[in-house]
């Protein structure tokens, strides 16, 4: 049976991408962000995921505004990066675990999720640089990918409450899974961060820490607040914490926290990085 | 055009709802184009037959003119497809957030670094 070792949070913002093309990791603006990541890589190498199932947004490079997704699973043999106007070096091609994805996809929808589901997806920075930021070395990634977007593009989002139900489904469906594969739960995005309007520039270091606490020990507290309540904490895209949310709440028992990095600012975002061991199968891989 | 558009309550914060990305459309389909390295070289060699092969309004058409980012958000721009169109010109978030806030670059990453203690 499949089994989950734990959940990765990570902010993704695309200049990360330049950094590490540029090897800038040391630079004095930079380093005090990558200096959070040796600790949950070295996690990493011990726990040793074949999968990552990952929650995040696409910024526009798979979907546009024609047809626009609240949820949607990738199905695919392999995902590429491309171009997304932006700058940023695409990297190599992940490979995808479509008999985990279909698995994934019919629990959901059993469970009465109506997920879009996809054989082609280009994937962004939201999912490659989490990727780059676990596993650096330029893309000859040791797992397997299971995208899973939602919608941060266009209002109405889905709610925290339940992107939150949605992580707690796919958590339910790995563990049911009948290969051995082990399985790490990705959410990236966040944190409190706004691009657009008059407020640019808006961070909330207060409320960043305290999602980051309550994700380690009562996550489901912050499934009261609406998306525009997240908006008014966060900052407009700061909604991606619901990628957070949902890969949370895919960790059914207790955890323990691996480590957790909090810097302000990269580029206009706030930096957050949580990484939580799923206790149930450590205690089985100890026994 | 599915009447105007909501108050949402959040200061200085555009929603971009059904009625934005509606109003939006033509514009955010041409920033969306912008993924690709050919189109944003049309756009370079053409502005004018660029925008007028999406279809762009007038308000959309003088918001592209004027590089100015509130207004084409208040033309139905989304931020995430507006910041492919400034990618052409070499401009960064920063730039766009300081050009919002009428900060000078520096003083908008001051603001930032403020926002870190
Ligand atoms: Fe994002």
């Amino acid at each position: 049976m499949a089994t989950i070792v734990g959940s990765v949070m990570t902010s993704h913002v695309p200049s990360i991408g330049n950094a590490i093309a540029k090897h800038r990791e040391n630079d004095p603006y930079w380093k005090p962000f990558f200096d959070g990541y040796p600790p949950v890589r070295a996690w990493l190498d011990r726990v040793k995921p074949d999968v990552a199932v990952v929650f995040y947004q696409d910024h526009g490079l798979n979907f546009f505004l024609d047809k626009m997704p609240t949820f949607a699973v990738g199905a695919a043999p392999e995902y590429r990066n491309a171009d997304e106007g932006w700058g940023i070096p695409t990297v190599k091609p992940v490979k995808g675990d479509p008999a985990l994805s279909w698995h994934i996809i019919e629990s959901l929808v059993a469970d009465e999720f109506d997920i879009t589901m996809c054989q082609e997806m280009k994937v962004d920075h939201a999912l490659t640089l989490p990727l780059a930021l676990m596993w650096p070395g330029g893309g000859d990634w040791p797992v397997r990918v299971v995208p899973i977007t939602m919608n941060h593009v266009q209002h109405p989002l889905p709610s925290p409450k339940r992107s939150y139900r949605l992580g707690e489904s796919v958590g339910r469906a790995i563990a049911s899974w009948k290969e051995d594969v082990r399985v790490l739960v990705m959410g990236t995005g966040g944190l409190s961060h706004q691009l657009d309007g008059q407020r640019a520039g808006f961070i909330n270091k207060p409320f960043d820490l305290m999602c980051m606490d309550a994700l380690v020990d009562d996550p489901k507290k912050l499934t009261r607040y609406s998306a525009l309540d997240l908006v008014r904490e966060a900052g407009a895209q700061g909604t991606e914490l619901m990628a957070w949310m949902a890969a949370r709440a895919a960790l059914p028992g207790r955890v323990t926290k691996v480590h957790s990095h909090y810097h302000v600012p990269i580029s206009n975002t706030a930096g957050g990085l949580l990484a939580l061991q799923n206790d149930g199968a450590a205690l089985a891989r100890a026994a | 055009m599915g009447g105007k558009q909501r108050d949402y309550g959040i200061p200085g914060t555009p929603i971009f709802d059904g009625h934005m990305a509606q109003k939006g459309y033509a514009l955010n389909a041409m920033c969306y184009s912008f993924n690709s390295a050919d189109n944003r070289a049309a756009f370079k060699a053409d502005e004018d037959a660029y925008c007028r092969k999406f279809g762009l309004n007038d308000e959309q058409r003088s918001a592209v003119a004027n590089r100015n980012v509130l207004e084409l958000i208040a033309a139905g721009g989304n931020i995430y497809y507006l910041a492919k169109f400034a990618g052409i010109f070499g401009l960064d978030v920063q730039d766009v957030g300081a050009q919002q806030t009428g900060m000078t670059k520096d003083a908008f990453k001051a603001m930032l670094l403020e926002a870190g203690r």
